[in-house]
């Protein structure tokens, strides 16, 4: 409880991670949070622009691979409480998205990055294909668009210490949900709930 | 009067005229609720509210002395340099000049003020800071907008540090019979209350009078008669305040008018760098004034001047 406390704290110093709820209101409803991924404070700095009550239940997916072992490891899984996925496609003799889905039934919400990669550049990238399976096997979890401006200015992708600029944390309304939508089309739309917030 | 005389005399009469503020800004708001609301009365109610927090640690700042004026002023320029960064476009390339700004430049500039090496202080940022910074960038390998990148930075860094940090750096003059005693914080409140006033006096007087712009264009809020009234006014604050200061009566009216007037257009050249960037405030720091580097754009024109005016007329 006092790591996060004072991860919460130290981010806010170094990069402002200012709340702006424009489309929705804090709610402990289950929620899908996606979001544009620029940098590798994105997560921290997301999950920290949630009030401190909602951020207990909301886990941010992250890579096995990166936040794994040492300071990382200790940091994800004491300070932001990730849910930990293997990208290596090796390993997929089960569905990844499984442990997700479970953690939506369990009534906890999720922070996603549907583009899979950081990108150094304002506007999000094409979205892979997991936040429109996720959003199938989980149809009362609201699907809530976020911006996250200015960090790919604050932490560019390859450098180690972040520009302390004022980043502000944007919300949207949550998507319409649409019965037998193309997966194309799907992803295209929410692509574009997190371009309309920029 | 020694120091402590002076300090009592000066926030007691702070204090009372916050005192008067408050009730006046509570009575008018009382007023305006039965005729459903005012947005300038609320607005001048917040700005109280943010002067009694100022007034709160100036003054306890003023008990803990010294180096506690310079850690202020740093975290001061800290955030109107992220405010003015936040707001300039700027890309990958300028991280590493950006990263030294905020955790070299700044520190190391503020630390020149705590020891004392004026020299040093007076150059490190014009020569050794402005021939740094275009390297570095160069060095990212990024040459598109090359000049207009290395410019914002270079720019931004001067008006948020090196301009600010002379508000702190008066502790460094030295005037006989007055800097032996310590008595150097009050040549910088003497600074910041005309600035202050100037302000506030110049947007009362341009609410009340206000008719013909100064500068349209740039700054819709300042007109003629404002600037005039206001800054009148900010001359007579400054010229009762002759007792805290080593000035004359008519000195300090001399320096106060100096403020007053580069205070003024450290407001006009900041508006005009906001406007061309396409923000109203800074940032939302101080709930009705907009961000740190709106109420400290005066400030970063005034306390050059007044420091090497002081150093020149006053130092032997």
């Amino acid at each position: 409880m006092l790591v996060q406390y004072l991860l919460a704290f130290i981010v806010r110093v170094l990069v402002g991670a200012r709340a702006l709820w424009i489309g929705c209101k804090p709610s402990d409803a289950v929620r899908i949070y996606f979001a544009n991924h620029t940098s590798h404070m994105d997560t921290i700095a997301l999950w920290c622009a949630l009030p401190s009550n909602l951020r207990a239940k909301t886990r941010p997916v992250a890579a096995a691979d990166y936040w794994h072992g040492g300071f990382r490891g200790w940091l994800a899984r004491h300070g932001f409480n990730a849910l930990l996925i293997d990208r290596a496609p090796g390993n997929r003799d089960r569905d990844p998205l499984a442990p997700l889905a479970q953690a939506l039934e369990r009534g906890e919400s999720l922070i996603i990055f549907p583009e899979g990669t950081r990108r150094a550049q304002a506007l999000p990238g094409e979205f892979k294909s997991g936040i429109f399976y996720l959003a199938r096997q989980a149809p009362a979890a609201e699907l809530v668009p976020v911006y996250l401006d200015n960090l790919y200015r604050s932490m560019p992708k390859g450098t180690l210490l972040p520009v302390p600029l004022t980043c502000a944390v944007r919300f949207g309304a949550p998507l319409q949900r649409v019965t037998d939508e193309t997966k194309e089309a799907f992803l295209a739309r929410a692509r574009q709930a997190v371009v309309d917030l920029a | 009067m020694n120091m402590q005389q002076k300090f009592f005399w000066l926030f007691g009469i702070i204090l009372s005229l916050l005192v008067i503020a408050s009730l006046i800004g509570w009575l008018l708001h009382r007023r305006a609720q039965r005729g459903g609301g005012n947005e300038t009365i609320d607005n001048l109610n917040a700005r109280i509210r943010a002067w009694w927090v100022m007034v709160v640690i100036i003054a306890v700042n003023f008990v803990l002395g010294r180096n506690a004026t310079v850690v202020l002023f740093a975290i001061a320029s800290l955030f109107a340099l992220r405010e003015f960064i936040t707001l300039t476009p700027t890309r990958p390339g300028d991280h590493l000049p950006l990263v030294v700004c905020f955790y070299v430049l700044l520190p190391v500039q503020y630390w020149l003020i705590a020891d004392d090496w004026y020299n040093l202080f007076a150059i490190f940022l014009p020569v050794y800071g402005f021939l740094l910074l275009p390297a570095l960038t160069a060095a990212g390998g990024d040459t598109e907008h090359f000049l207009e990148r290395v410019t914002k930075i270079q720019w931004g860094l001067m008006i948020t540090v090196y301009c600010i940090s002379y508000a702190p750096a008066l502790l460094l003059v030295q005037v006989p019979g007055f800097s032996e005693h310590g008595q150097n914080l009050m040549l910088m409140i003497f600074l910041l209350s005309v600035v202050q006033m100037s302000d506030v006096l110049q947007y009362v007087f341009g609410k009340l009078f206000g008719k013909h712009k100064i500068a349209p264009n740039v700054s819709p809020s300042k007109t003629v008669e404002g600037f005039v009234g206001g800054g009148l006014s900010a001359v007579g604050v400054g010229t009762a305040l002759w007792w805290i200061t080593p000035f004359t009566p008519l000195q300090a009216s001399g320096m106060a008018a100096v403020i007053v007037i580069a205070g003024f257009l450290g407001g006009l050249a900041l508006s005009a760098v906001k406007r061309s960037i396409g923000a109203k405030d800074w940032g939302s720091m101080i709930e009705g004034h907009g961000g740190m580097l709106d109420r400290l754009d005066s400030v970063s024109f005034a306390a050059p001047v007044f420091f090497h005016l002081t150093r020149y007329f006053f130092e032997p």
